[in-house]
C-alpha cells in the first residue's frame, strides 16, 4: 500500500474533501451576510412581525449561526438536505430526478465534445498557420465570445423554429425510452458542445504545438514520418497530460453552462431548479444546489489532478 | 509608432460606438424606454428601426438604454475588481508571509466554486439592486485580478530597484504605487479588457436568468429574456440584444488581443 502513487492520489482526494468542507462554510456564510436577516430578505419589507417570527422559528434563526451550520452539515452527511421553504418538499427527493436529468445532458455533451475537440485540435495543429487552422480558430474564437444563452437562442431559432428539425423545448419525463429522451435533449446537447468545444479545441491545439517544438519531433520529421504520424505517434502521447487537464476543466465548466442552457430549453434539471429557487429566495434549496454544483466541480478537478499524476511519470515521484 | 492592425481598429471603433450609445443614450434614443408606441413585436420599419418588443415598446430605444445599463454595470464592476484585486495582489506579493498565505488561500477557496453558482447563492438572500450586483460581480472577479497581479508583482519585488527602495526606507504603499504599479501596468491593462468582457457576459447571464437587472430598467440580457418567448413563433426580436452582447464582446476582445500582443513585444517576448 505504501506505493508513492497511492499516497499522492490519497493526498489529492483528502485535500479535495477538505476544500469541499471549506466550500460548505463559504456557501453557508454567503447566505448569512445580510444587513438584516434571511427571514427579512425572504419576506420583504412589508412583512408582519408575526410572519417574520414564524419564519425565523421555521429556519431556526433563533439559534446561533454555528449551531445551525453544524446541524445543516450533519444533515447533509446523512443524506438529508432539508425541506424547501416554498412547498415543504424534501429537497433530496426533488433533486434526485433532476440531478439524473442534468447528468444525462452533461454526459452526452461530454461524449460528443471531447473526441470532436481532440480531433479538431489535431487537425488545427497539423495545418498550423494554414487555412484549416485559420477556419477552425476563427470559428472557435467567435463562439468563445458568445455567452451560453446567446448560442442557445441562435441554435433554437434556426434549428427548431426556422427549419423545424428538432423540438424547441426539451420535455423529458420518467418512463421515456433512451432514444426518445436523446431526441428531446439533442438541441441543448448541441449548444453545450458548442460552448465547451472552442476552449477544449484551442487548448488541445496549443498543447500539441508546444510539444511539436521538442527535439524528438524534429528527429521524427527528419527520419521521414508523415506529418500526421509525427503528431499521432510522437506529439499526441506527450500532450495527453495537458489535454486531459483541459478536458476536465471544460467538463467542470459544463456545470455552469448547464445552468443557463437548461433555462433556455426549459429542461427540468438541476440548473433550472437552482435558478427558480433563487428567484423565490428559497434559501435551503439554494444552499443544497450550490453545494452539489460545487461538489461536482471540485470532484472533476480532483479527477483531472489524479489523471495527470497517473499520466505523467515526473509527477509520480515528487522530490 | 507601429500601424494599428485593421482588426484592432474595427474593435476600437465598435467599442467606441457602443460606449457613445451608452453615454448619450438620452440624446440618441428616438423614444422613451418605457413608452408603449406600437403593437406587439411589430417588424422593423421606418418608424421603429428594430421593430417593437413584447409589449410594444420601441426596441431600438430599449437597446440604447440597455447599452447604458449593461456597460455601466460592467464598467463599475471591472473598476471595483481591478482596484481591489490589484491592490490586494500587490500587497500579498510585497508583504508576503501570513498575509500572502491568508489572502491566497481565501482566493483559492472562492475560485473552487464556479462564480455563477456562488453569485446565485449570494443573490438568493440579497436585495437585487444595481449596487449589489456591481459589488457581487466586482468582488467575485477580484479573485482573478488578484491572482494575476500577485503573479506579476512577485516577479517585480525581487528586482534591485525594489530592494533599493526598501533599503532607503520607503513605506509599503510607496513601494506598491511607485515601484510595482508602473512596471506591472501593461499586463494588467491587457487583462482589463478581458475582465470587462467577462463582466458584460456575467451581468447579461444574470439578467437573462431573471436575477440581474430588474424591470423597469433594461439591460441586454434582460431584453433577451423579455423577448425570448417570441422566438418560438419565429419572431427574432430576442436575437438583436443577443447579437449586441456578442458584438461588444468580440470588439473588446479584438482590442485586448492587440494590446496583449503589444505588451509581449514590449517585454521582448514573441508576438507581433
Amino acid at each position: 500500500m505504501g506505493h508513492p502513487v497511492v499516497i499522492l492520489v490519497a493526498q489529492r482526494i483528502a485535500l479535495g474533501l477538505l476544500l469541499l468542507l471549506a466550500v460548505s462554510v463559504l456557501i453557508f456564510v454567503g447566505t448569512q451576510l445580510l444587513p438584516g436577516d434571511v427571514a427579512q430578505a425572504i419576506l420583504g419589507q412589508s412583512a408582519t412581525p408575526e410572519s417574520l417570527a414564524n419564519l425565523r422559528e421555521q429556519l431556526g434563526l433563533n439559534e446561533p449561526a454555528l449551531t445551525r451550520y453544524f446541524s445543516w452539515l450533519g444533515g447533509i452527511l446523512q443524506g438529508d438536505l432539508g425541506v424547501a421553504l416554498t412547498n415543504g418538499q424534501d429537497i433530496a427527493t426533488a433533486m434526485g430526478q433532476r440531478l439524473g436529468n442534468t447528468m444525462f445532458l452533461a454526459f452526452w455533451a461530454a461524449i460528443i465534445s471531447v473526441p470532436l475537440a481532440i480531433l479538431l485540435g489535431l487537425i488545427a495543429a497539423r495545418y498550423a498557420g494554414r487555412w484549416p487552422d485559420k477556419v477552425i480558430s476563427g470559428v472557435t474564437l467567435t463562439t468563445i465570445s458568445l455567452p451560453e444563452f446567446v448560442v442557445g437562442y441562435i441554435v433554437l431559432y434556426f434549428i427548431a423554429v426556422r427549419w423545424q428539425l428538432l423540438p424547441s423545448m426539451s420535455m423529458v419525463f420518467p418512463g421515456m425510452g433512451v432514444f426518445e429522451r436523446l431526441h428531446a435533449v439533442l438541441l441543448p446537447v448541441i449548444v453545450l458542445v458548442m460552448v465547451v468545444l472552442a476552449h477544449m479545441m484551442r487548448m488541445t491545439r496549443a498543447a500539441i504545438l508546444n510539444v511539436m517544438q521538442s527535439a524528438y519531433i524534429e528527429t521524427a520529421e527528419l527520419k521521414g514520418l508523415t506529418p500526421f504520424n509525427v503528431i499521432w505517434k510522437h506529439a499526441f502521447p506527450n500532450a495527453i497530460a495537458p489535454v486531459v487537464n483541459v478536458v476536465m476543466l471544460n467538463l467542470a465548466y459544463l456545470v455552469v453552462g448547464v445552468v443557463v442552457v437548461e433555462v433556455v430549453f426549459v429542461y427540468p434539471g438541476m440548473g433550472q431548479y437552482l435558478v427558480d429557487h433563487v428567484a423565490k429566495r428559497d434559501v435551503p434549496v439554494v444552499q443544497a444546489c450550490g453545494l452539489v454544483f460545487a461538489a461536482v466541480y471540485i470532484g472533476l478537478n480532483i479527477l483531472a489532478d489524479v489523471i495527470s499524476i497517473l499520466a505523467n511519470p515526473r509527477l509520480r515521484h515528487p522530490k | 509608432m507601429r500601424r494599428i492592425p485593421i482588426s484592432a481598429l474595427i474593435g476600437m471603433v465598435l467599442t467606441g460606438a457602443f460606449f457613445a450609445c451608452a453615454i448619450f443614450a438620452d440624446l440618441i434614443a428616438p423614444y422613451n424606454m418605457a413608452e408603449i408606441v406600437g403593437g406587439v413585436w411589430d417588424p422593423m420599419s421606418d418608424k421603429h428601426w428594430l421593430g417593437t418588443d413584447a409589449i410594444g415598446r420601441d426596441l431600438l430605444s430599449r437597446m440604447i438604454y440597455g447599452a447604458q445599463t449593461t456597460i455601466w454595470v460592467a464598467t463599475m464592476a471591472t473598476i471595483l475588481s481591478f482596484s481591489l484585486g490589484s491592490v490586494l495582489g500587490f500587497l500579498a506579493a510585497t508583504v508576503g508571509g501570513w498575509v500572502d498565505q491568508a489572502l491566497s488561500r481565501f482566493v483559492d477557496l472562492i475560485m473552487a466554486i464556479p462564480s455563477l453558482i456562488l453569485a446565485l447563492v449570494i443573490l438568493s438572500v440579497m436585495p437585487v439592486t444595481l449596487t449589489v450586483l456591481i459589488m457581487v460581480m466586482g468582488l467575485l472577479d477580484a479573485t482573478r485580478v488578484y491572482r494575476l497581479s500577485r503573479a506579476v508583482a512577485v516577479d517585480i519585488t525581487v528586482m534591485d530597484y525594489v530592494e533599493a527602495a526598501r533599503l532607503r526606507g520607503e513605506g509599503q504603499s510607496w513601494i506598491i504605487f511607485h515601484e510595482i504599479l508602473p512596471n506591472a501596468l501593461s499586463p494588467l491593462v491587457a487583462e482589463l479588457g478581458l475582465r470587462f468582457i467577462f463582466a458584460v457576459l456575467f451581468i447579461s447571464t444574470l439578467s437573462f436568468l431573471g436575477l440581474g437587472v430588474q424591470p423597469p430598467l433594461a439591460d441586454w440580457g434582460g431584453l433577451v429574456k423579455e423577448n425570448s418567448a417570441g422566438l418560438v413563433y419565429g419572431i427574432p426580436a430576442a436575437l438583436i440584444p443577443a447579437m449586441a452582447i456578442a458584438l461588444l464582446a468580440i470588439s473588446v476582445n479584438l482590442v485586448a488581443d492587440w494590446i496583449l500582443g503589444r505588451t509581449t513585444s514590449l517585454k521582448g517576448g514573441r508576438g507581433a
